[in-house]
C-alpha cells in the first residue's frame, strides 16, 4: 500500500490485493501516526470506513466508478455535510454544514472515500499554511543545508499538499485563488491544477475571492490529476459563474503526441530567476523540443501589474465575503458583548487571525468612497488588460505557456516570521496571472534545487477551457523529468517514512 | 408658471418607491415569499448566508422588472449588473444587500398623472433597479433579547426612482397612485401596502424659483398614500417655517410618525455610511436578449391609460367616469365583465357605469367593502340594466330592485317577478288608469284645459301612483298628451 497513485490503487482494489476498508484503515492509521505533521484538522474515521464498506460492496459486484474506494483528503473549505468545516478559522471552529459542496458531492458520486479535512491557511489567505487557526503543518522533507528546520508546504492548500506528499491519502482536493493549489504542489513535488474559472462549481466552497476562487486537485502524478479533475468538474446551476461546457476525459489525452505544439515562454517570467530556475526552464525546453514542439519567446507586458491588481481585487471581495461571519448565527460569538456593535467587533476580533484581518482591512479600504476608482476600478481595468494580453500576445501564437511555478523552493517555518507580508505575497508572482485571467494552469514537479534538494515545479498555463493541451504537455514533461527518480534524493524526516 | 408656490416657496419632491415583485420565490433562492408564515420557516441556506452558498437569479422576477420598465415607458437595458451594498445589520445575514447600483435594469421612463384642474402632468422616472429585501429584527418580545426573522430576507424588490419632478404633495400622492395602478394592471406587484408590498421614501426640499435647490430631507418607509400626503404636508410646512425663521435645513433622513402626523430626525447624512458598493462577483452581468424583451412587450396587458381611452371611445363614458373606473383594476375589470354580460353591451355600457359609480359605490362606501367582496354575480348588474333597456322596469323601479339585490343577492329578473315589478305596457290598462285620474280630478282638468299646462306633470304622477310606479313613463306621457289635447 505504499505511496500508490489512484490508478495503482484501483488496480489493487479490483484485483482484491486489499479491500477498500483495509486501505482506508491503513490511511487512518498513517494519519494517526503522522498526527504531529498536522495535515488533517478533522478526521472522519467512521464515515470513511462506512464509505469504504459501500465501495467494497460495489467492487464485489464488479461495479466500477472512477474513484471507487479511493481515500481522499478534502481541503477544509469544502462544506461537507455532517463533517465539521472551518476554513481553519476560529470563527468557524464549530461549524458543521447541513449541505455538501458540489465538488465533494461529485467526488462521492464517483465512489471516493473522505478521510477528513485538510489543514489550510485561514480562509485560504496565505502562502505557507502558517495562518491556520489549527497551527501550521509542514512537509515531511528536510533542507539538506538545515536539517532541523521544518519546511512549509506552501499555502493555502498546505494540508492537502502535506497529506498527499506524506502519503496520508491517495489524492486531495485543494483550491486556488492566487496560486493556492500550484505553489503547495510545487513545494511538495506534486501535481496541482487550477482549472479554468467556471469549470468547477464553487457551490459549497467557503468563499475567499469569488471571481478568482477555483477548485482543483493535488495529486501524485499527472494521470491522477486528470482523473480527479474530471470527477470534480461539472456545470452547476447552483453556481451562476459556472460554465456549461463539456468536460473532456483528460486521461485519454495523456501520451498523445505533442508534435507541432507551440510553447510560449514569456520573458517577464524569466527576469530575476536563480540558477536552479533557469536550468529547469532550459531542461524543459529541451524535453519539449525533443517531443517536436516549437518554443516561442513571447512577452506579456502586463505581467508586473498582476500581483498588485490581485492584492486589490482579492481582499476587496474577501472583505465582503467574510462579512457574514458576524457572531450572529453559526459563527464564534464573543462572550464580551453588551450590544450589537460589541457583538460584531469582539466576535470578529477574537474569531479572525492576523492575516485575515489584514486582508479585510485592505479590502475595506480599497472599496471605500474616494478610493474605489483609484484602486478597485483600476484593478478591474488591469484585469481586462491582462486578459487581452494573454489572448493577443500568447494564445494568438502559442498553445501553452511555460513558466516556473514559484521563484524558489519551500522555505522554513522559522523564516516565515522574518518575511514581511509583501515578501510573502511575492510567492504568488507567477501564479496569480492565471487567476486574474481566469485561465487554467498546472504545476508539475520537474527538478530539485541544487542546494537543498527540494522540489521545483514547472507551470503550464493554457487557454480558456483548454485543460487538455496542458495535460498533454504536462505528461510529456513528467515522463522526461522522471521526477520519480529525483524524488528519491529528497531528504525525508525519518518519522514520517513508511 | 407654477401655481403651487406656498408663500413664494417652490416644493421639490422626488420619490423612491420600493415595490415587492410578485413572485413565488425569492430573488436569489427558492424559498417561498408567501406573507405571514411562522418566523424563519422560509429560509434557505443561502438566505441565512451559510458559508459557500451562492445566489441564483430568479428569472421570473427579472421578467416582472422588464414588464414594469416597458409599462412606465422606460428603456430596458440589455446589460445590467448586480452590486453589493455592504453594511452590518443582524437581519442582513450576508453583510451585504445585492442591488443594482451602477447599471440598473431600467433607465428613464415617465407616467402621466391627472391634476386637480383636469390637466395632465408628465412625471419622469430616473431608473428602476432590482434588489433584495432584508429580514426583520424584532425587539419587543423579550426585554434583553432581539429576535431575527429571515422570512423576508431576499424577497425581490424593485426600486422605482423618480426625478424630482413633483411640486406638491398632491402630485406625489397621484404619482404613487398611478404607479400602483400600473403595477397592479401588469401584475408585477400586489401593491398591498399593509403587507409592505409598496413602501415609499420621499425626498423633499424647498427653494425660491430660479434659485438652486435647497437641502433635502429624506422621509423613509412611508407605507400608505394617506401617510405620504400627511408626511409631505407636514414636512413642507416645517421646512418653510425653519427657513423663514432663518435656520438652515440640514441634509438628513427623517421618519414619519403616523400617530402624531409629524416627521422627526432619524440620522444626519453628514456622516453617512460608506456602503462600499462593488459588482457582485457571484453573479454574471444580466444580459437580456431582444427577443425576451419583445416577448414581454407583446404579452403586456392593457395599461390604465389605454383602457381609459378605450372606455371613452367604445363606451362613450366621460373622462371623469372612465378615470374613476380604471383607477382601480378590480373595479375596471368588474365593470367590463358586467358590460360584456349585458344583452346590448354598447348601449348598456354607460348605464352600467352609472350604476357602478352611483348606487354600487355608495353601498360599498357605506359598508366599507371592496367591489370583489360583493356576493352576487357580476352579471346581475348587467341583468338589471337589461331589464331597464328592454323596458321591463323603469329606472325608478330599478332602484328598488337594486336595493333588494344587494340585500338578498338574488337575480334581478327573479326579484322583478317575485315582487311583481314588471312595467305595465298594456295600452288599455294605462288608458283606464288615466281615465280614472282625469275623472277623479275634474278641477285640475279644467285648469289644464284653460291653459295651465304645467299640470301635465301632476297627471303623470297621479297615473304612476295609481299604477304603483310600474307604468311605462313614456307611454303614460304619450297617451296622456293624446287624451288631454283631444
Amino acid at each position: 500500500m505504499k505511496n500508490l497513485t489512484i490508478l495503482e490503487t484501483k488496480k489493487a482494489l479490483i484485483n482484491k490485493e486489499f479491500s477498500a476498508v483495509e486501505l482506508t484503515r491503513h490511511y487512518l492509521n498513517r494519519i494517526e501516526h503522522c498526527k504531529d505533521i498536522n495535515a488533517f484538522v478533522t478526521v472522519c474515521a467512521d464515515k470513511a470506513i462506512e464509505s469504504a464498506k459501500k465501495a467494497d460492496e460495489l467492487i464485489n459486484k464488479k461495479q466500477d466508478l472512477p474513484l471507487l474506494g479511493i481515500p481522499l483528503g478534502i481541503k477544509d473549505l469544502y462544506c461537507t455535510k455532517g463533517i465539521r468545516t472551518t476554513a481553519c478559522s476560529k470563527i468557524l471552529e464549530n461549524f458543521i454544514p447541513e449541505y455538501e459542496s458540489t465538488v465533494t458531492q461529485n467526488l462521492l458520486n464517483n465512489g471516493a472515500v473522505f478521510l477528513g479535512k485538510t489543514n489550510m491557511d485561514e480562509f485560504a489567505m496565505g502562502s505557507s499554511n502558517t495562518t491556520s487557526y489549527f497551527g501550521p503543518c509542514f512537509l515531511p522533507y528536510c533542507k539538506k543545508s538545515n536539517k532541523a528546520m521544518k519546511i512549509v508546504p506552501g499555502g493555502s492548500s498546505g494540508g492537502s499538499a502535506t497529506a498527499v506528499a506524506t502519503d496520508l491519502c491517495v489524492a486531495a482536493t485543494a483550491s486556488d485563488t492566487g496560486g493556492s493549489i500550484r505553489q503547495p504542489a510545487a513545494f511538495a513535488g506534486l501535481v496541482g491544477i487550477k482549472p479554468t474559472y467556471g469549470l468547477c462549481s464553487r457551490y459549497g466552497m467557503v468563499a475567499f475571492a469569488s471571481s478568482l476562487d477555483q477548485a482543483g486537485p493535488i495529486t501524485k502524478n499527472v494521470a491522477d490529476a486528470a482523473i480527479m479533475l474530471k470527477a470534480m468538474a461539472s456545470y452547476d446551476i447552483k453556481d451562476s459563474t459556472s460554465e456549461n461546457v463539456s468536460i473532456p476525459d483528460y486521461k485519454s489525452v495523456l501520451g498523445q503526441s505533442i508534435k507541432g505544439m507551440k510553447i510560449g515562454i514569456p520573458k517577464e517570467y524569466l527576469e530575476g530567476l536563480n540558477n536552479d530556475g533557469l536550468r529547469l526552464i532550459e531542461e524543459a525546453k529541451k524535453w519539449l523540443i525533443d517531443a517536436g514542439c516549437t518554443i516561442v519567446n513571447i512577452s506579456l507586458k502586463t505581467t508586473p501589474y498582476a500581483l498588485p491588481a490581485y492584492y486589490i481585487i482579492a481582499p476587496a471581495e474577501a472583505s465582503s465575503n467574510l462579512a457574514r461571519y458576524d457572531g450572529v448565527r453559526y459563527t464564534h460569538r464573543s462572550e464580551q458583548c453588551d450590544n450589537i456593535e460589541d457583538l460584531y467587533v469582539n466576535s470578529r476580533t477574537e474569531g479572525f487571525g492576523e492575516e485575515v484581518k489584514r486582508r479585510i482591512l485592505t479590502g475595506t479600504y480599497v472599496l471605500s468612497a474616494g478610493f474605489f476608482d483609484a484602486y478597485y476600478n483600476k484593478a478591474l481595468k488591469i484585469q481586462k488588460l491582462i486578459k487581452s494580453d494573454f489572448q493577443q500576445n500568447a494564445f494568438n501564437c502559442v498553445d501553452v505557456i511555460l513558466t516556473l511555478t514559484t521563484p524558489s523552493t519551500a522555505f522554513g517555518i522559522e523564516e516565515v516570521g522574518q518575511m514581511s507580508p509583501v515578501e510573502m505575497y511575492l510567492n504568488d508572482i507567477f501564479t496569480v496571472t492565471a487567476n486574474i485571467a481566469g485561465l487554467p494552469a498546472m504545476s508539475i514537479p520537474c527538478g530539485l534545487s541544487s542546494k537543498d534538494n527540494l522540489p521545483l515545479g514547472i507551470q503550464l498555463i493554457g487557454n480558456r477551457f483548454d485543460e487538455s493541451s496542458i495535460f498533454k504537455v504536462a505528461y510529456v514533461i513528467e515522463q522526461s523529468a522522471n521526477f520519480e527518480e529525483l524524488r528519491k534524493n529528497i531528504m525525508w524526516r525519518k518519522e514520517y517514512e513508511q | 408658471m407654477n401655481n403651487n408656490l406656498i408663500n413664494g416657496w417652490e416644493v421639490i419632491i422626488g420619490l423612491e418607491v420600493h415595490a415587492q415583485i410578485a413572485t413565488k420565490s425569492k430573488l436569489f433562492s427558492a424559498s417561498p415569499t408567501e406573507f405571514g408564515a411562522e418566523p424563519n420557516t422560509h429560509v434557505s441556506f443561502y438566505d441565512a448566508a451559510m458559508p459557500g452558498m451562492l445566489p441564483v437569479l430568479n428569472t421570473y422576477a427579472v421578467d416582472q422588472a422588464i414588464k414594469t420598465g416597458i409599462a412606465i415607458n422606460g428603456k430596458v437595458n440589455k446589460i445590467s449588473r448586480f452590486d453589493r451594498k455592504n453594511y452590518f445589520y443582524p437581519d442582513l445575514p450576508s453583510g451585504y444587500q445585492i442591488t443594482q447600483m451602477f447599471f440598473p435594469i431600467i433607465s428613464g421612463g415617465y407616467i402621466d398623472i391627472l391634476l386637480e384642474d383636469g390637466s395632465n402632468k408628465r412625471l419622469r422616472i430616473h431608473h428602476i433597479h432590482m434588489e433584495q429585501d432584508a429580514g426583520k429584527s424584532v425587539h419587543d418580545i423579550a426585554p434583553h433579547f432581539s429576535f431575527i426573522d429571515l422570512n423576508r430576507a431576499g424577497i425581490p424588490l424593485m426600486e422605482i426612482v423618480s426625478e424630482p419632478d413633483m411640486r406638491s404633495s398632491y402630485e406625489a400622492v397621484q404619482y404613487v397612485k398611478s404607479l400602483r395602478n400600473i403595477l397592479k394592471y401588469i401584475g408585477a406587484c400586489d401593491c398591498n401596502m399593509e403587507k409592505g408590498n409598496l413602501r415609499v421614501d420621499a425626498n423633499i426640499s424647498i427653494h425660491k424659483p430660479d434659485t438652486p435647490f435647497g437641502n433635502r430631507a429624506e422621509i423613509k418607509n412611508i407605507n400608505s398614500t394617506k401617510f405620504l400626503g400627511d408626511a409631505l404636508d407636514y414636512e413642507i410646512q416645517r421646512q418653510i417655517m425653519e427657513v423663514e425663521a432663518g435656520r438652515k435645513i440640514p441634509q438628513e433622513t427623517r421618519l414619519f410618525n403616523s400617530n402624531t402626523g409629524e416627521t422627526r430626525t432619524m440620522r444626519s447624512k453628514e456622516n453617512a455610511d460608506d456602503y462600499r458598493y462593488f459588482p457582485d462577483p457571484d453573479l454574471k452581468p444580466l444580459i437580456l436578449e431582444q427577443s425576451r424583451i419583445d416577448k414581454i412587450k407583446n404579452e403586456l396587458p392593457e395599461l390604465p391609460e389605454a383602457r381609459k381611452k378605450r372606455f371613452i371611445n367604445d363606451y362613450k363614458l366621460t373622462e371623469f367616469d372612465a378615470t374613476v373606473l380604471v383607477d382601480d383594476k378590480t373595479v375596471a375589470d368588474y365593470y367590463e365583465k358586467a358590460v360584456n354580460a349585458a344583452k346590448t353591451p354598447t348601449e348598456s355600457a354607460k348605464s352600467i357605469a352609472n350604476w357602478i359609480l352611483g348606487e354600487l359605490f355608495a353601498f360599498l362606501n357605506k359598508e366599507n367593502k371592496n367591489i370583489n367582496e360583493l356576493l352576487f354575480p357580476i352579471e346581475y348588474i348587467a341583468y338589471l340594466v337589461d331589464l331597464i333597456q328592454d323596458k321591463t322596469i323603469s329606472g325608478k323601479i330599478a332602484k328598488t330592485v337594486f336595493a333588494d339585490m344587494i340585500e338578498t343577492n338574488n337575480n334581478p329578473k327573479d326579484i322583478v317577478k317575485k315582487l311583481g315589478l314588471e312595467q305595465i305596457q298594456d295600452e288599455n290598462i294605462i288608458k283606464q288608469a288615466i281615465d280614472e285620474v282625469l275623472k277623479n280630478n275634474p278641477k285640475q282638468l279644467e285648469q289644464y284645459k284653460s291653459g295651465k299646462t304645467a299640470l301635465f306633470g301632476f297627471f303623470v304622477g297621479q297615473t304612476m301612483k295609481l299604477l304603483q310606479g310600474k307604468g311605462n313613463p313614456e307611454m303614460i306621457n304619450n297617451i296622456l298628451k293624446e287624451l288631454l289635447d283631444k
